[in-house]
């Protein structure tokens, strides 16, 4: 299947996690956030949401700002 | 010494009244020394995608002793509703805090603020649990209606965001810190520690800035010169300035001047 992560469409494995994509992708959970199609999964429901193709994900963080 | 009460934004008190940027620094190192002389509190950082190409390292929040800053996370850069909307959900969620500096822009050159979107999403981030911080123009109408949407305070700017033209509308500020039951904050513009003191005078309640700070030669001193000009602003207006007058008014005795005839 396929999903676009912050912009960039990528190929993912069916069945894939939320939990499991972070965990590949080196991203720490502490400070970051995901969004799926325009909605803010929150840290506990990582590891039960599975990816669907056609996703949209966001994954973001704090940087310097005013 | 001042004995002031603190600074109340929401169910948050601060005893400082200045809060800084993390933006435009030369490095992160000047940035929490600059930090430390601010004497903040709060410090605003901003939301952004994770580059997927370097996700690990040091990031921001490293550099930010949380046991002694609150972080207020920023919608800048939005310019709808729904994306300030969306970009504060991931900010709590991340950062685990309720306080969100709105931001939703309306233009880039004057980086002006979208007076309706930035109402409609305070609104929306209200009934959501935040504990809203508007940036907007320094329109008492506005102003009003962000208050009357909830917002915990109002920061109405000095000057464009960055120009470091001090306070441009210094009257219009007055009549918006008049007439508002939540915090004054101003935010943006202030280009020196006058600018600064200016707008204490005025009787704001707090001030934000980045670019004043973090744009001079020595961001380390000017964080603290800024302390103190807003501490030594808020003490001129709890002191309650003399009224102006056109003409002279001598301060030594008139009378019993050398040479003058015996009465």
């Amino acid at each position: 299947m396929r999903a676009t992560i912050n912009g960039t469409e990528h190929e993912l494995r069916d069945g894939l996690t939320l939990a499991e994509l972070l965990h590949e992708l080196g991203i720490e959970e502490s400070g970051s956030a995901v969004a799926v199609n325009e909605r803010v999964v929150r840290r506990p429901l990582h590891e039960a949401t599975k990816i669907n193709d056609g996703d949209a994900i966001e994954i973001i963080h704090a940087v310097a700002g005013g | 010494m001042l004995r002031d009460e603190p600074l109340k934004v929401g169910r948050y008190e601060f005893q400082s009244r200045l809060i800084v940027g993390t933006g435009k620094y030369p490095s992160l190192d000047v940035m929490q020394r600059a930090h430390e002389a601010s004497g903040a509190e709060l410090v605003t950082v901003a939301i952004r995608r994770i580059h997927l190409d370097d996700p690990s390292g040091k990031t921001l929040i490293d550099y930010i002793d949380r046991s002694r800053y609150r972080i207020l996370p920023n919608t800048a850069g939005c310019t709808t509703a729904k994306d300030a909307v969306l970009t504060a959900q991931l900010a709590r969620e991340a950062l685990h805090t309720d306080l969100i500096k709105l931001e939703v822009i309306g233009d880039t050159q004057t980086l002006y603020p979208d007076t309706t979107q930035t109402i409609e999403a305070a609104r929306e981030l209200v009934r959501d649990g935040f504990t809203v911080l508007p940036y907007i123009t320094d329109d008492p109408i506005a102003c009003k209606q962000l208050e009357e949407a909830g917002c915990a305070a109002i920061m109405p700017l000095a000057a464009p965001i960055g120009s470091g033209l001090g306070v441009c509308n210094p009257y219009v500020i007055r009549i918006i810190k008049e007439r508002a039951s939540v915090p004054v904050i101003v935010d943006a513009g202030v280009g020196t520690a006058s600018d600064a003191a200016v707008a204490m005078e005025l009787g704001v309640d707090a001030l934000l800035m980045n670019t004043g700070v973090a744009a001079a030669r020595d961001p380390v001193l000017m964080a603290q010169a800024m302390r103190r000009a807003t501490e030594a602003g808020r003490m001129a207006y709890l002191a309650g300035r003399m009224g102006k007058r056109l003409y002279a008014s001598a301060s030594s005795p008139v009378t019993d001047l050398i040479g003058s005839p015996a009465p």
